[in-house]
């Protein structure tokens, strides 16, 4: 089977939380508040570098080393994160574009875009991602990935 | 999303017999004779079935001449609802992450109150 050049896909997540508008929208806008949430798991990532320019036309760039046998994929050690925001309603509405990297392989270009709604004393998050993931992805071990995944894979699937 | 690839994929799973066959591939590379021995069907039926398996790039075969043995792909099965499922994980993470956050920091919350 010929590898694709490019595949494209869309998901949504709605994610109520409990805090208003202003401190859940303060958590992706400021950089205090992103860099206590936006990051690897700590036992597991030790952060490289983060910049963030929160503001149309800036980037924000987040990379981190995994620690040995950590990765959640065997054969790279550092992810990279970059992104540029093209639109910004404050408590409202953020949409950036992003792209990652798994050591220098190019894996995905994504555009995100998270809206901000209040419900009651609460907050409801949706982000809305549609990407494109490119040969890089699938290049990371694909057939090197033992036969136990694929299986696991097949019974989730059926 | 490729729809079409992933229907090809989904229809050659749905078949009992083809998945015992993917089964058995995961152990390892097998012959059709070798995979045709559990089942109560003939060689050519067998065929039948890794003909399907092959054109949804489930397995690939060697080229020898003789003996083409068969083996099983992962490619069609890690696309792109594996970038999905990492990526949601990825969210899910930082949510789960930012949940915290927000709850250390509630107004009114004592720094390192527990309760």
């Amino acid at each position: 089977m010929s590898k694709p050049a490019a595949q494209h896909a869309t998901f949504s997540i709605d994610r109520r939380f409990d805090a208003g508008i202003a401190r859940v929208y303060a958590a992706f806008a400021t950089a205090e508040g992103k860099a206590r949430w936006f990051a690897g798991p700590n036992e597991k990532w030790e952060m490289l570098r983060r910049e963030f320019d929160f503001r149309v036309g800036g980037r924000e760039y987040l990379s981190g080393r995994w620690r040995a046998g950590m990765a959640p994929r065997a054969d790279f050690s550092v992810s990279t994160f970059e992104a540029f925001y093209f639109d910004i309603v404050p408590e409202r509405r953020i949409v950036y574009a992003y792209d990652m990297h798994l050591d220098d392989r190019h894996i995905s270009v994504s555009l995100a875009t998270l809206e901000f709604t209040t419900v009651g004393a609460c907050t409801e998050l949706k982000l809305t991602e549609q990407g494109v993931f490119l040969d890089g992805f699938d290049d990371a071990g694909g057939r090197e990935r033992g036969t136990r995944d694929l299986l696991e894979r097949l019974a989730t699937s059926l | 999303m490729q729809t079409d690839a992933l229907s090809t994929t989904f229809a050659a799973l749905a078949d009992p017999t083809r998945r015992a066959i993917l089964a058995r591939l995961a152990i390892g590379e097998a012959s059709v004779q070798e995979l045709a021995e559990p089942f109560d069907i003939s060689l050519p039926a067998v065929s039948r079935h890794l003909k399907v398996l092959e054109h949804a790039g489930l397995i690939s075969r060697g080229r020898h001449a003789q003996w083409r043995p068969c083996r099983i792909e992962a490619a069609p099965l890690r696309t792109a609802q594996d970038w999905i499922a990492e990526r949601r994980a990825e969210w899910e993470r930082n949510f789960d992450q930012l949940a915290a956050y927000l709850a250390e920091t509630a107004p009114g919350k004592t720094p390192g109150d527990e309760s």
